[in-house]
């Protein structure tokens, strides 16, 4: 591992210093996956800037000034403003929630001045910052006692219940995913997963019995069979998946597909832009952007297991899951792996919350980069 | 690495192994992502690329000009013309569908019904699909759109093309007409061209029978569309074949004629030539502007035309069926010579009344002609002489001679919609009034009367056959699309000369001899005299009451009830090249039948194609026509 001599005894770095341990490379691999990005977005708009590729790369800058920001503060200041960040983004996922009930109808994001803002994107970063938070402070034994496993499955599920109410499917899974693993990373003990595991797989048909609603399970079989109903239901994958097969090994080249210049890809530019990637790049092009998000998981892993405080440690690596879960869930879902949730591709899919949350989450994870020789006591709570 | 307490070296052991093992996880689902990439992209990547293009391409038709109906001397009967339309597209009118129909209402007429049929128009097809307003509209109401165009929004002004009858009504029994497609025409029709907005095909006459020749050849264009249908931009495009052109034997100058004066009667006429069956006119009167079909008609219209008790609807050369009355005695006289029986010796006595089985038949003379032989039968139309000379002749000779003549079968004429008449016999009798065949029957055929029916193009074709002796048949279609239509043979007909001569003298005095019954409508021309057979075909029972008081004057009588006018003739009398029927209905005070036949022959004589340049080459079939000393010794003249 090539660090930078100094001395583990150093605890403050300089701006100067903190500038040049940042990972560029990461930056930049980062970068290129939001140039391709832009290019997707030039190239659904039918060969124009507007109305999506230019909006994007504004947002690019401001989450990349986010990034370098939020990597440059010390990753104990962001210890101790996680429960605060989590308490605050409870309160905007509540104000959604009422303002939805009060008549708005299903509402996902609230404007503050002219940013619009995703509650439910603002809280998987701060939850995984909470959990980290909360779990920095808990041995590996403890973590596996009754009491703290419900306060940290409760940091978990209230966010979620709220935001199954907006409804966002997609996004709870997604906080789910994060928190478990979380749980997971942290020392849960296999007496607790295990069983679990087993009766949640035992209770899938049951809940298929009983549980879901007869539209909930025609979601599902449409999903199971899509040309059943190829003008239907099942539209959305039909296409997907002939605008991501139609590119074959080298695909129809830049601007060159159709599918989602002509319209018959839907939500083209947001949760299905990764279709039109592997439409007008082909096999190998895709396999080249799927290495890139690969390679960016493997730097945030590095970085999760180089980090001297179990905050970073597990921050980082909620971080760097998250990511991940983003492009699985995403990935999945257009090649028709799983049924259509809304779950964007990262740093591809146009959308401000989405863009501003994934940067601030690499900021986070450059923070605890920078300050990995930074040791926090356990029983710390920050240094603000 | 130092500095770790012991509880949080378990701890990082622990999160590093869970890390590994989450990492090995997500390596996993990148192997599954990148699998299943392999299998969309290379595995069944040829197959999506099919369903991406099949997505993306899409065919549209384009509609070929139709063809042309032509006569023979090269006057167009049929043709397009230019149909200035507007257009609404609904996504572009952004004051909405009834704000913009309003303006357009300021500028031009637009009724209620019109609003109406747009918006259910609108309703039908895809926003960005141009729906017509208005069709058909004049040069000056289309200027006025046009100038008002910029402050219309969602209005497009077009210039297509729709069908044209510069004649009216006076070839629409020949010609027909071209209207809208009806679901059935889609089912029985699987030519694409079918679901074209706004296409029209033939539904009667020429326009229907030659429709597929005429409407030619969709073309095509490949365009590539988005997921709504909207043309993106053109691919490639095959302009298709337009319609062919078809030439009729018509010559509009003689139809023009045929249906001036037949001008408000009901009633139907034919010309045709007698050595090739060519048509040269065929007129139905009432007509009605095939025109208002192609435009669509109004509910009022439509009433007018069906309620009409002059029938313009009805075809009525081919589709109404009539007694010939007594231009049937030229068959029965065919007959009796050919049988033997009206031998140059044989002579029957008319005194007015003709005693059989206990029943008065009376003549139409009532004083009687006297003593009548084949030839005076025919130029006197005696009824007694064909009563005796029927009943003697029988039944099946008669309707043998009627069926060589073309009587009680279909012509064949390349139009829809013929009627074969009927010649009656025995076993049609037994067919269909389980009853033997009486000698009454006989009687009454004999004169034209009875079961026996025909329609006035086979009356034609019955003329021209005694003409020329041969079996002609009409032929209205010259060629299509430049090929020329094979005829039929035409034998010779199975009658001897003698028989044949005999029945051209009896119609040759029937106009050309002092006496005969359409004397005084001759023609005056030399060498262009008219030989005919008139004939009076009642539409009611004469009882033996009324005959005995005395007969009631058809001026006196409904019009309903009045007798049909018939006359069949051919001219010239010496080598004759045209036949004419001509019938009217419920008029034959005055034999107005004969005087509009004798018009239009004279005109169609003088504008025979050896004298005029017609359009295409005009050969009389290979005939040899008897000299001209000979026919007129045999003829008498």
């Amino acid at each position: 591992m090539a660090l930078r001599p100094y001395s583990a005894a150093k605890r403050s770095l300089g701006f100067v210093d903190k500038l040049l341990e940042v990972n560029w490379g990461l930056v930049l691999l980062i970068t290129l996956i939001a140039c391709a990005g832009f290019a997707m977005l030039y190239s659904v708009a039918g060969g124009h800037l507007q109305p999506w590729a230019l909006s994007q790369m504004a947002k690019f800058a401001v989450g990349f000034l986010v990034l370098v920001a939020a990597a440059m503060i010390d990753v104990r200041v962001w210890m101790s403003l996680a429960y605060p960040a989590y308490g605050f983004a409870l309160l905007l996922l509540l104000a959604v929630d009422v303002a939805g009930h009060v008549g708005l109808g299903a509402q996902r994001w609230i404007m503050l001045g002219p940013l619009e803002l995703q509650p439910s994107e603002l809280m998987k970063i701060s939850l995984v910052l909470a959990l980290a938070r909360y779990l920095h402070g808990k041995s590996v034994e403890e973590v596996s006692k009754p009491l703290p496993l419900l306060i940290g499955l409760a940091m978990i599920g209230i966010p979620a219940v709220f935001v199954v109410l907006q409804p966002n499917l997609g996004t709870t899974l997604i906080i789910l995913m994060d928190g478990c693993s979380l749980l997971f990373l942290a020392g849960l003990s296999w007496w607790w997963i295990v069983p679990t595991l087993a009766a949640g797989a035992a209770a899938v048909p049951l809940a298929w019995r009983f549980m879901l609603h007869d539209y909930q399970k025609a979601r599902v079989e449409t999903f199971l069979n899509p040309e059943s109903d190829a003008l239907g239901k099942g539209w959305n994958i039909t296409q997907a998946k002939i605008a991501i097969g139609s590119g074959g090994m080298t695909g129809k080249g830049f601007l060159g597909g159709t599918q989602s210049r002509l319209n018959f890809l839907p939500e083209k530019q947001t949760d299905f832009i990764f279709t039109n990637f592997a439409e007008e790049f082909g096999f190998f092009g895709t396999m080249a952007l799927l290495i890139l998000f690969a390679v960016v998981i493997f730097y945030g892993v590095q970085i999760a297991t180089s980090a001297r405080s179990q905050f970073g440690r597990l921050l980082a690596m909620g971080i760097t899951l998250n990511f991940f879960f983003y492009i699985m869930v995403n990935g999945l879902m257009v090649m028709g792996l799983i049924p259509v949730v809304g779950i964007p591709m990262p740093l591809l899919s146009y959308g401000g919350s989405a863009m501003l949350t994934v940067m601030f989450g690499f900021g986070l994870l450059m923070s605890v980069h920078i300050h990995r020789q930074v040791e926090i006591p356990r029983h710390s709570g920050g240094i603000i | 690495m130092p500095l770790f307490d012991k509880k949080d070296k378990s701890r990082y052991v622990t999160f590093t192994r869970r890390t590994v093992g989450m990492g090995g996880g997500m390596a996993a689902i990148f192997a599954v992502l990148a699998g299943r990439l392999y299998q969309l992209q290379i595995r069944d990547g040829e197959e999506y690329m099919v369903d991406a293009e099949a997505n993306r391409i899409s065919e549209r038709l384009i509609a070929p000009p139709r063809g042309r109906i032509i006569d023979r001397f090269g006057v167009e009967l049929a043709n397009s013309r230019r149909n200035y339309r507007v257009l609404l597209v609904s996504e572009q009118a952004t004051e909405g569908v009834s704000g913009a129909l309003d303006q357009i209402g300021r500028v031009i007429l637009l009724s209620d019904q019109q609003k109406k049929k747009v918006l259910h128009d609108i309703a039908m097809n895809k926003k960005f699909v141009p729906v017509p307003v208005v069709e058909n509209l004049s040069w000056e109401e289309f200027s006025r759109i046009n100038l008002h165009l910029p402050y219309l929004a969602g209005i497009q002004c077009d210039v297509g093309e729709t069908r044209d009858y510069p004649f009216g009504g006076e070839l629409v029994h020949i010609l027909g007409y071209v209207s809208s497609v009806s679901p059935q025409d889609m089912e029985t029709d699987h030519d694409p061209l079918m679901s074209l907005p706004g296409m029209r095909i033939g539904k009667r006459g020429i326009e229907k029978e030659f429709d597929k020749e005429i409407r030619g050849r969709a073309g095509a264009s490949r365009v590539e569309v988005n997921a709504y249908g909207r043309i993106i931009r053109e691919l490639g495009k095959d302009p298709g074949e337009p319609g062919e052109d078809v030439y009729l034997t018509i010559d509009r100058q003689v139809q023009a004629l045929a249906d001036k004066s037949l001008d408000g009667q009901s009633a139907a006429l034919v010309v045709m030539d007698v050595n090739n069956g060519d048509v040269i006119a065929m007129s139905s009167t009432p007509g009605f502007d095939p025109n208002l079909f192609n435009v669509g008609l109004s509910g009022a219209q439509w009433r007018d035309l069906t309620t009409n008790d002059h029938k313009p609807l009805l075809n009525k050369f081919m589709g109404g069926i009539y007694p010939p009355g007594s231009t049937f005695k030229t068959v029965v006289a065919l007959a009796a010579i050919d049988a033997g029986i009206a031998t140059p010796d044989y002579h029957v006595t008319c005194t007015g009344v003709f005693n059989f089985g206990g029943h008065a038949f009376h003549c139409w003379q009532h004083r009687g002609h006297g003593t009548l032989d084949v030839v005076g039968g025919i130029m006197h139309s005696c009824d007694v002489f064909f009563y005796e000379t029927a009943r003697r002749v029988g039944i099946d000779k008669i309707e043998q001679a009627a069926r060589k003549l073309g009587l009680g079968a279909l012509t064949g004429i390349e139009l829809p919609g013929e009627h074969s008449g009927l010649v009656p016999s025995r076993a049609w009798k037994q067919k269909t009034y389980r009853s033997g065949w009486q000698q009454g029957d006989t009687l009454s055929v004999g004169i034209g009367q009875g079961y026996m029916t025909a329609t006035p193009l086979q009356l034609c074709q019955q003329a021209a056959r005694i003409a020329s002796g041969r079996a002609v048949a009409p032929r209205i279609v010259h060629s299509v699309g430049g090929r020329v239509q094979p005829r039929p043979e035409m034998p010779k007909l199975d009658f001897t000369d003698d028989a044949l001569d005999k029945v051209r003298l009896g119609m040759n005095k029937v106009m050309n001899e002092p006496g005969g019954t359409a004397f005084a409508q001759r023609i005056t021309i030399p060498g262009l005299e008219m030989a005919g057979k008139t004939g009076t075909a009642q539409v009611r029972v004469y009882s033996a009451e009324e005959h005995q008081r005395g007969m009631l004057k058809n001026a006196a009588l409904q019009w309903k009830m009045r007798d049909h006018g018939m006359f069949i003739g051919f001219a010239p009398v010496i080598d004759p090249k045209y036949a004419i029927v001509c019938m009217v209905e419920h008029d034959a005070e005055g034999h107005p039948q004969v005087v509009a036949a004798r018009d239009v022959m004279q005109l169609t004589l003088q504008r025979d194609p050896a004298r005029m340049p017609a359009a295409y080459p005009v050969h009389a079939a290979e005939m040899p026509t008897p000299g001209k000393q000979a026919a007129l010794t045999r003829l008498g003249g």
